[in-house]
């Protein structure tokens, strides 16, 4: 009987011990939020966000902070680098899950994984050394422009190459999950493998996959070291995909240390970080629901 | 009987199973095989005797296994299955798979249908529709469903969605269809429509089922297939496989008292 107590008692610790931990977790989160929200109070005080999301002109020591260049660079990096990520990660994960031999599948998952984990200061470095060299010899003559190769373009192909390992091995496990008796069904109709693939299994796979893009989008969108070494950090409204520009993250990292003198400026970058963080917060319960309806939409037992 | 009553003849087929770090197993020994046109044939016998592998070779399902090795003949009609030169999915076409479970396509009822077909070529919207009634209404699905042919297939009872795989499988034409222990998941009423469906679609299909139970395979066959630890032990029609078998063992089992049941 007294044993019995023990065991009782130590399952009630255990739940309790895990409610806290997870309640702290949780509470981190929103002081993060509110500590954000109070320190950008000073600049919103001043202008309104329209004003600051809206205007293209930065400069903090005449008290101009205009986001939108910052706010476009953003933007063009991420889409592009998932338009080039996306297609070729998939097509890559349904070769690795379909059709590569078993024996080299396990090793070829460890070596995805790995360049997941890769820092990115690495591939900012490989990215210096090789893709910007590129850029400026190869693809910008190519569509005929003269560029630096310091510029968006070449940000968005380092970017592809860090979320290919993310949406690859998340597409990868998700094909996996799926039972082999869905597959023989489906084959069995007279679907080539191909077939198969487009009409079945990407359905199948659809919540897992569209979970990757996410991840894999959070990855682009918050990248801050890679993107600052080769972008060309010039605060202008680009031009063209082959001109310098300009990253929120990378805003921050450009002026974090005079940030300290001027409470104005501080308060501007700290705005910056409010809008990263509500933007991926925002993304992922956007992610959330779309995954939740494609299940409910797309499920196959 | 003559050979041409005969619509599968399979010869000398061998299937083994290679895992690393396993023994290999040899899966199926030597297996020579004659299965009737237009007829229901059983296969039977205790668990783990090769019934679902002796099965998935009519169809070539054991190519998507990079661990199963396949030697051997199986015919349908006059065509080697195996024959390397000839497209596999032009040969599963012919070849209908109904398994223990169903797995609706994630579309609605009527693209579940229309989704062989399709596969194949068939675009034009009339003729998809012919497919779709004819195949609801040979799988006896139509009178209850076809007020809602939008709706997703999953919102089917399970019993309903067995039929729907049926009608999916009919939808191709194929010659043969091969029924994977399919009431096994079912409740009895479901089952017992899916038997009588079964004994309706003999008339033009060679149907070949794997039974756990026995009294299934009673009601059901013709002609009866009793594997036992990878070899064919005995057939015959299904009158006389079950009143008088010829070996010890078919006796046994189908008395009850085979060990390892």
């Amino acid at each position: 009987m007294k044993k019995q107590n023990t065991r009782i008692i130590l399952d009630k610790i255990f739940k309790c011990l895990m409610v806290i931990i997870i309640s702290a977790v949780l509470l981190f989160i929103i002081a993060l939020l509110i500590m954000l929200i109070r320190r950008s109070q000073l600049i919103l005080s001043r202008y309104t966000i329209w004003e600051l999301l809206f205007s293209s002109d930065w400069d903090p020591d005449k008290g101009l902070y205009g986001f939108l260049p910052a706010v476009t660079g953003t933007f063009f990096v991420t889409v592009l680098s998932l338009l080039i990520a996306v297609p070729i990660s998939i097509l890559s994960a349904v070769y690795i899950s379909e059709y590569m031999p078993s024996t080299i599948k396990s090793y070829f998952q460890t070596f995805i994984d790995v360049l997941a984990g890769i820092p990115s200061v690495v591939f900012g470095l490989c990215a210096l050394l090789v893709l910007v060299p590129l850029t400026r010899d190869v693809i910008g003559p190519l569509f005929g422009v003269k560029t630096t190769g310091m510029c968006v373009f070449t940000a968005a192909l380092v970017l592809a190459a860090m979320v290919f390992p993310v949406i690859i091995s998340i597409t990868v496990e998700s094909l996996g999950i799926l039972p082999v008796g869905l597959k023989e069904q489906f084959l069995s109709l007279g679907a080539t493998k191909w077939q198969l693939i487009e009409t079945v299994l990407f359905r199948a796979a659809g919540p897992g996959i569209i979970s990757g893009i996410i991840l894999g989008f959070g990855r682009a969108f918050g990248e801050t070291m890679a993107v600052v070494m080769v972008i060309g950090n010039k605060n202008i409204l680009i031009p063209s995909l082959f001109s310098p520009g300009q990253t929120l993250p990378g805003i921050i990292v450009g002026s974090f240390n005079e940030m300290m003198s001027v409470p104005e400026h501080q308060s501007a970058l700290i705005f910056i970080s409010l809008i990263l963080f509500v933007i991926v917060l925002f993304f992922n319960i956007l992610a959330n629901i779309i995954k939740n309806r494609l299940k409910s939409r797309w499920r196959y037992e | 009987m003559l050979n041409k009553d005969m619509e599968i003849r399979i010869r000398d087929l061998n299937i083994y199973s290679m895992y690393k770090n396993k023994k290999n197993s040899h899966i199926l020994k030597n297996i020579n095989l004659d299965i009737p046109k237009n007829r229901l044939t059983s296969i039977i016998g205790p668990s783990g005797c090769g019934k679902t592998t002796l099965l998935k070779s009519i169809n070539r399902l054991h190519d998507i296994q990079e661990n199963i090795k396949v030697e051997g003949h199986v015919f349908i009609g006059d065509e080697d299955i195996y024959n390397p030169r000839r497209q596999v999915n032009e040969i599963r076409k012919m070849v209908g798979l109904i398994a223990q479970r169903p797995y609706p396509l994630p579309a609605n009822i009527y693209d579940n249908i229309a989704f062989g077909p399709r596969l194949h070529g068939k675009r034009k919207k009339s003729e998809l529709d012919d497919i779709v009634e004819n195949c609801l209404k040979r799988t006896y699905l139509w009178e209850e469903v076809k007020d809602r042919l939008k709706e997703p297939a999953v919102a089917l009872s399970i019993g309903q969605q067995q039929r729907l795989c049926i009608a999916r499988a009919l939808a191709v034409e194929p010659e043969v269809l091969l029924c994977d222990e399919i009431t096994s998941a079912l409740d009895p009423i479901s089952s017992e429509k899916i038997e009588s469906l079964l004994l309706t679609l003999r008339q033009d299909y060679t149907i070949v089922m794997v039974s756990h139970v026995l009294r299934q395979a009673r009601r059901l066959s013709d002609y009866v297939v009793f594997l036992y630890f990878g070899e064919v032990v005995e057939t015959g029609y299904a009158k006389e496989f079950f009143e008088s078998p010829k070996d010890q063992r078919t006796k046994n089992y189908i008395s009850g008292i085979m060990p390892g049941l």
